[in-house]
């Protein structure tokens, strides 16, 4: 009996404003930008909540009331639920009547949606806990899987999670990770004990999250009754269907006029046909399903293109040299005990930032495969490494050396 | 009527022989056309469009005008037309290339018709230029910009020969390089019949920033209503024929122009700049007439603000232009003369190392149709900051882009550019693959489709 497991990510960056060379020591603001762009975060986040997170998630709170089977899960960053307080307050009222329903799960990530894991382990675990301490604030919820920035993923992000108490951590269902197995089972990561793998269905996914609006795809357009059943063709070859994606789907990346919301409202009934498909929570798959299988990722995977690697965000030279310096910055910024600077500092380690600066697919001009605020990669750089050379100025002075 | 005569320079070989060659390297120098040939790698060339299918095109005969041809270029019509001229002739087709003097050029890709001595025959270097700058505008009573006054008579008399040139010599179609050649095209036309290109590399909107010569104009839309297909360079010069020339849109094509992808790549070769780079200089290279349309003047403004963060860079405004006197007193007023060199036009040599020794490329046209020196210097390594108001913006999207009038976005980016070394570094690599990608092969293959659309039949075999 297969269930469904939806997982729905919110996260918006503090993009870096075009911050220039001339404002470096006159200008600490490095996310104020207040133009008529996509670099104007309050703008961009008022859109966002207009065209999304206010329409889906009200469709989720009557899924929630029209099927009592219905379940979803969510993570959300600490720098959007930071942004949505200021810009669209009443999203989070939204979010907290799903979480009164006892039947939304949230899942645990780093506050400020970095790839610290990979950069500085002590850094990472000060940002998890302080995304927990937000999560218990705002919803009164404690994360028990945890879901880390981009879906990266590794044995040794596993072991950390177990001996961090969770009960379940996600990633991509990969086909070299898994080989000939199934992403519709549940797994335990490499030499876990306890800790269960959850890994996302990645076709059926992106069947919603990607293809959905494209005309050009064999089954566009996609019906909800079409969706279902592709799930009840997995009957008896699975035990878990992993819907992850962007909340932003519903809204911003396919329009209203797809037919995205139609489809998300009429998909639970379509799937309810079948008396033996339901739906999941992460946790309540975990609790239902025995361990089918060991995986083993000893690199890193992503959810994030066609290389499901990280080289999307430390890909080029330029990423590089910005996550080197941002984390040189660590003990100097961290000893500084400015509350301000630090929160600026961790502020310029979300992950997008250096996504921004990704030239993999520039040139082909494919809008899906980059999304960036900036005219390219080059100008994202720019504006990184200028407001680092401000925050470095800032120091106290034995340290600015670092 | 003048006594004029075809000469046949250079060796009538077919095209398919010269298919699999290249010219080499050439020396630049003033005066002398040393063209040779020598094998081309294979690595060397973008993977498209296929070399086997160009080569298997149907033989086309094209007869093409043109007005300078390097060595003896004052910019880059000339560079364009052999980049074209030798690409088309990999497609199969066998060019007849008309010049409306007698220059010291040879090919092997191509055979040169010349006027005879009886037309005036200009030396190197007093060329009158297509461009409007150094000196071949007079000013009218009005101070309105004119032409010096016989180059209207000089397009006249090409006219005329191109009517000659076309009864002696067979031919498909006929392709004309602006307004210079545009009336000899059409004078081909009226005598043969045959599709008539016209190959738009610059408008007299662009040459002259609106200032427009009336009667070149004139000419200008002639031509281009005259032709059977119109080609622009550029989306920004197509927009400008449509809108100013009541094209039809649906009649123009846009082609962005090319490199020679057998331009030598990045190197770390001695360049004779070297010592000026000593001491941790930094050199930030303009290159190009000095004049209104290229924006000297706006890069001046951003060197001064850039200057004041870092004094360790040296500007190098290479190439000569009616503004060169004013730009250096400028720079004297701001005080940054000690800081901006003037070289003067740099050819062959000089201006590849000049290339390579940059550590940016700055092209900060007010106007510019395309603008060939971006790919220069992008496939010589160096990275580039060019200006949103010229055509190569629109074909490459590695570089730096700004706009010409905002001086301090212009010297922010310059300083980015020189104090980052992960930007500079990626920004070398990509830009250098990018503008391999934009080959004359692949723009003559596209010229090659429009003009095989307008000649369908199966040829005749010609003698």
């Amino acid at each position: 009996m297969p269930s469904v497991c939806f997982y729905f990510q919110i996260h918006q960056p503090y993009r870096v404003k075009r911050y220039r060379v001339f404002d470096i020591g006159n200008d600490p603001e490095y996310f104020s930008d207040e133009g008529e762009d996509d670099l104007n975060n309050g703008r961009v986040l008022r859109k966002v909540a207009d065209k999304s997170y206010r329409p889906a998630l009200d469709l989720i709170r009557t899924l929630l009331e029209r099927h009592p089977e219905f379940r979803a899960s969510f993570s959300l960053s600490g720098v959007a639920l930071e942004q949505l307080a200021r810009h669209a307050p009443d999203v989070i009222e939204r979010l907290r009547e799903l979480a009164k329903t006892g039947r939304v799960e949230f899942l645990g990530e780093t506050y400020h949606h970095s790839l610290s894991f990979f950069y500085s382990p002590a850094e990472f675990e000060r940002q998890v806990r302080m995304h927990r301490a937000l999560m218990r604030e705002t919803l009164g919820v404690t994360p028990r899987v945890f879901r880390n920035t981009e879906l990266s993923y590794t044995n040794a992000l596993a072991r950390w999670a177990e001996d961090a108490g969770y009960d379940g951590i996600i990633a991509e269902g990969w086909d070299p990770v898994l080989g000939w197995r199934s992403p519709n089972f549940v797994y335990r990561p490499k030499d876990a004990k306890r800790i269960r793998l959850l890994l996302k269905n990645y076709r059926l996914s992106d069947d919603i999250a990607f293809r959905f609006s494209s005309k050009s795809w064999s089954e566009w357009p996609l019906t909800a009754e079409k969706f279902a059943s592709w799930v009840r063709a997995l009957k008896g070859s699975g035990e878990t269907v992993n819907l992850f994606m962007d909340f932003e789907t519903f809204g911003e990346h396919q329009w209203e006029d797809t037919g995205i919301f139609a489809f998300l409202e009429q998909l639970p009934q379509e799937l309810l046909r079948d008396a033996d498909i339901g739906f999941k929570t992460p946790s309540e798959v975990i609790a239902a399903y025995p361990v089918r299988d060991e995986i083993d990722v000893p690199h890193v995977i992503t959810w994030a293109d066609t290389d499901r690697d990280l080289t999307a965000w430390t890909g080029n030279a330029m990423q590089q040299a910005a996550l080197a310096d941002v984390y040189a910055l660590e003990a100097p910024v961290l000893a500084s005990g400015d509350e301000a600077l630090i929160e600026r500092w961790r502020k310029l380690q979300t992950s997008d930032h250096f996504y921004y600066m990704c030239t993999k697919w520039f040139a082909d001009g494919d809008v899906h495969a980059y999304f960036s605020p900036y005219e390219s990669p080059y100008d994202a750089h720019i504006a990184y490494m200028n407001a680092l050379a401000d925050l470095r100025l800032r120091l106290p002075p034995p340290a600015r050396a670092t | 009527m003048l006594n004029l005569f075809i000469s046949f320079i250079a060796l009538a070989i077919s095209s398919l022989v010269v298919y699999g060659m290249a010219v080499a390297a050439r020396s630049r120098k003033a005066g002398v056309a040393q063209v040779g040939i020598s094998s081309l790698t294979s690595s060397a060339q973008p993977p498209q469009p296929d070399a086997r299918g160009e080569a298997q095109r149907k033989p086309l005969r094209v007869l093409m005008f043109g007005w300078e041809f390097p060595p003896f270029n004052s910019g880059g019509l000339g560079v364009a037309c052999e980049g074209l001229a030798r690409a088309l002739s990999r497609g199969n087709a066998s060019i007849a290339f008309v010049l409306p003097r007698r220059l010291g050029v040879s090919s092997p890709f191509a055979r040169f018709l010349f006027p005879d001595a009886d037309l005036k025959v200009y030396e190197a270097g007093s060329l009158l230029t297509p461009y409007a700058a150094s000196g071949s505008y007079v000013q009218d009573e009005d101070g309105n910009p004119l032409y010096d006054a016989d180059i209207v008579g000089e397009v006249r008399r090409y006219a005329r020969f191109g009517a000659k040139v076309a009864r002696r010599e067979s031919h498909d179609v006929i392709y004309a390089h602006d307004w210079l050649s545009f009336a000899a095209g059409m004078a081909a036309k009226k005598v043969s019949g045959k599709p008539l290109v016209a190959h738009v590399h610059a408008t007299e909107f662009e040459r002259t920033g609106g200032r427009i010569d009336r009667r070149i104009y004139e000419i200008e839309r002639a031509g281009l209503h005259a032709a059977d297909r119109i080609i622009a360079v550029s989306n920004r010069t197509k927009d400008l024929i449509v809108s100013r020339y009541d094209v039809p849109a649906g009649k123009v094509e846009v082609v962005w122009n090319g490199i020679d992808s057998a331009a030598e790549a990045a190197s770390a070769e001695p360049t004779r700049f070297d010592a000026l780079k000593a001491a941790g200089n930094r050199l930030v290279l303009f290159m190009g007439r000095i004049t209104l349309q290229k924006g000297p003047d706006h890069l001046l403004k951003a060197a001064k603000r850039a200057l004041e963060k870092d004094s360790r860079i040296f500007f190098v405004f290479a190439g000569d232009g009616d503004m060169r006197g004013q730009v250096m007193q400028e720079a004297a007023a701001l005080g940054i003369a000690n800081r901006v060199l003037f070289p003067g036009f740099l050819r062959g040599d000089e201006q590849r190392e000049a290339y390579r020794a940059a550590d940016l490329f700055v092209m900060p046209s007010v106007a510019e149709p395309f603008g060939l020196t971006a790919l220069e210097a992008l496939r010589s390594g160096t990275p580039a900051l060019i200006s949103r108001q010229s055509g190569v913006a629109e074909a490459v999207k590695h570089a730096l882009k700004t706009d010409f009038w905002d001086a301090d976005d212009m010297a922010a980016k310059m300083l980015a550019a020189l104090s980052l070394p992960a930007l500079s570094g990626e920004l070398s690599k990509n830009g250098m693959r990018e503008a391999a990608t934009l080959s004359w092969e692949r723009a003559a293959s596209r010229v090659r489709d429009i003009m095989d659309e307008l000649v369908p039949e199966p040829l005749f075999a010609y003698a």
